[in-house]
């Protein structure tokens, strides 16, 4: 299936990002019911239909070019946003070959990879970049090699150590985060960088799931959805540019709500990197205004009950209180029960 | 079942009377890459019974094109290690599940001590190629009977020089593993791959010198010993599974049908923790603690008794 890449659009300023109807069409809707608890939602990542996000291990879309821009950006006002330690080296030049294979392997038109032992050319149509470089040599590379392919790579990546029974955030590649800081989590170990989630400690979520991530094995990958809402398509909510966009929050209103906030759906997928056996933690973000969600009214449906009853803590931590309200009015015209009350 | 690799024996080494060498490649495709000290479980289809034993990999991580491991004939074989040495030869096929690592070198280790006792020394062949390949310090010492159980001492040799370190019972050399001990530099990582004995002993000894729990690594594949036949009884099915001396619970669940997690087939990584609700149980793992044990046992490892069905909570 070959995939259509958009122009350039923006994820701030003027917010130029929107999704085509195919985009909407595959949107990684993550509520299979009525209602939102935290749970260990790991399944194994088997390929699903072609087409579909899940169809591939690194899904590449309309937004390619524009998300490669936007990371590039957040890069030359803070290069604090790539981190890898000096023991994760291995684990840098497994993501590389990662992928690139799976690239290459997914997506010809776009990229493609060739291997004579150590020497190998990476072509990128989609960017026209085209490098011949030594496998597990850097200085071959413009940039270190994490930081090499996870600029041509949408989605952010943390590189976990797994040591001493634990995964600790050692490396990565972190431009779009939904409000957590890869500068303050590094070296942090799987229930350090967890701690402010409510709830799901207590729940034991974070035993099990930690439990489940150490087992993974080469070749079989795990993945799962989470998701949290954003106001105006803004890739970048991280701590280190709250000022930016913190009060944004504060400007919903009952007129702009449908196109300024949107739902913001991480599909995470963890492989083992088979030389370093560090877990890659892809997380790779969708965003879709609630006016473009709304044209599917079952999803709208949904999301109207899941907001409405979500417990307050959990809207809190997701930063939702400010502006819950205004979306649950809005989407309560496409709740049917709430229509015929 | 999740997928297998299927896997072609390219080569065949005979390197002691009991040990034999087997170079794997892939049927189709590239095989997936590894990480030093992971093991893989070999499926062998034997003529009525299906074997499925964990062996570590032996080849380097950085060669992508083989596998290889090493099989010590056990003198109590259960018949894995038997089919192995006597049935598998140059072209036949295997099934392996993926590589998995419950052995890892610690990646903060400022200095890495290998302890290999016999067979055990297969993780490590791995690991001194990825501990070369980094330019880390490491140190091997190697307890074994010369002609019997010394596989990889001369190639050893020449590859190590004097980071090698030699114990040959035959010559009756020891090691003294409380002055090895004793003698090493903080941030020192240790790891022991061997029989339950040689693990115990430095383990225990690590202790008494006051060495932090997590700076000794160990792992014991020892294919599960034999025992009494014994029936399984599923609790929610009613349906008894007849469980022979020479095969574990864990491989007579899997040739009745049921698919449990496992990775490393010996009572270690407790992937496979099971509930039973009724019979007795002989625990063999080293995963559960005592108060667990009223509750779950490992059927990689562990048995039921003759004379009454062991009820399991499937």
């Amino acid at each position: 299936m070959t995939v259509k890449l958009k122009p350039l659009e923006s994820f701030r300023d003027d917010f130029s990002f929107s999704n085509s109807p195919e985009a909407i069409a595959r949107f990684p809707f993550p509520f299979p019911e009525d209602s939102y608890m935290y749970s260990v939602n790991l399944e194994p990542a088997t390929p699903r239909e072609p087409g579909s996000v899940l169809a591939h291990w690194f899904d590449i879309d309309e937004h390619y070019r524009s998300e490669m821009a936007e990371r590039a950006r957040v890069l030359d006002h803070d290069p604090r946003r790539c981190i890898v330690m000096p023991h994760m080296q291995q684990a840098a030049w497994d993501t590389v070959e990662m992928l690139m294979t799976h690239l290459a392997d997914d997506y010809p038109e776009l990229f493609s990879l060739s291997r004579d032992g150590a020497c190998w050319t990476w072509h990128n149509r989609a960017l026209d970049i085209r490098h011949s470089f030594t496998f597990g040599d850097a200085a071959t590379l413009p940039y270190e090699p994490l930081e090499y392919i996870t600029r041509q790579v949408q989605g952010d990546f943390a590189l976990l150590d797994q040591r001493d029974g634990d995964l600790f955030m050692d490396a990565g590649m972190v431009t779009s985060p939904a409000d957590w800081s890869l500068a303050f989590d590094a070296g942090m170990s799987f229930k350090e960088w967890h701690a402010p989630v409510p709830m799901a400690h207590q729940m034991g979520v974070f035993e099990r799931a930690l439990k489940y991530l150490l087992n993974i094995q080469v070749d079989r990958p795990a993945r799962r959805l989470n998701w949290t809402m954003t106001v105006n398509p803004r890739l970048d909510t991280s701590p280190e540019t709250y000022h930016e966009w913190g009060h944004e929050r504060g400007m919903v209103t009952p007129d702009n709500v449908a196109r300024m906030v949107h739902l913001r759906v991480e599909l995470q997928f963890m492989p083992r990197l088979p030389r370093s056996n560090a877990l890659l933690f892809s997380i790779r973000t969708y965003l879709i205004s609630l006016e473009e969600l709304a044209t599917n009214p079952a999803w709208a449906c949904r999301l109207h009950r899941v907001l409405r009853d979500l417990p307050d803590a959990i809207a809190d931590y997701k930063g939702l209180t400010r502006y819950r309200r205004t979306v649950v009015d809005w989407l309560a015209q496409f709740d049917p029960e709430v229509q015929s009350a | 079942m999740s997928e297998l690799l299927s896997v072609r024996v390219a080569a065949v080494r005979a390197l002691t009377p009991v040990v034999r060498e087997f170079t794997l490649v892939a049927e189709h495709g590239r095989l997936p890459g590894f990480s030093a000290g992971s093991h893989v479980v070999v499926h062998m289809q034997a003529r009525e019974r299906k074997f499925r034993n964990a062996y570590s990999l032996l080849s380097d991580p950085a060669d992508p094109g083989e596998y290889r491991i090493a099989v010590r004939l056990q003198d109590d074989s259960r018949g894995g290690s038997r089919f192995m040495h006597e049935q598998v030869g140059v072209g036949d096929r295997l099934q392996l599940s993926p590589p998995a690592n419950l052995f890892s070198l610690h990646s903060l280790g400022r200095h890495h001590l290998l302890i290999a006792g016999g067979i055990g020394i297969t993780p490590f062949m791995a690991q001194i190629a990825a501990l070369s390949a980094a330019g880390a310090s490491f140190e091997l010492h190697y307890a074994f009977r010369g002609g019997l159980t010394d596989a990889y001492a001369d190639e050893l040799a020449r590859r190590l020089g004097e980071r090698l370190h030699c114990y040959d019972a035959h010559r009756d050399v020891f090691l003294d593993l409380p002055a090895l001990l004793a003698g090493q530099a903080l941030g020192t990582h240790a790891y022991v791959c061997g029989p339950q004995g040689l693990i115990a002993a430095v383990r225990e000894q690590a202790l008494s010198l006051g060495w932090p729990p997590g700076r000794v690594h160990w792992e014991a594949f020892e294919a599960p010993r034999p025992g009494e036949a014994f029936t399984a009884r599923l609790a929610a099915s009613g349906q008894d599974i007849a469980v022979a001396p020479d095969q574990s619970l864990l491989e007579a669940l899997e040739d009745a049908g049921l698919d449990i997690p496992n990775l490393c087939r010996g009572g270690v990584c407790g992937q496979c923790a099971t509930a039973y609700v009724a019979g007795d149980v002989e625990h063999r793992d080293s995963y559960l603690d005592p108060s667990q044990r009223n509750a779950l046992l490992m059927p990689c490892v562990s048995r039921g008794r003759c004379d009454t069905p062991l009820v399991l909570d499937l």
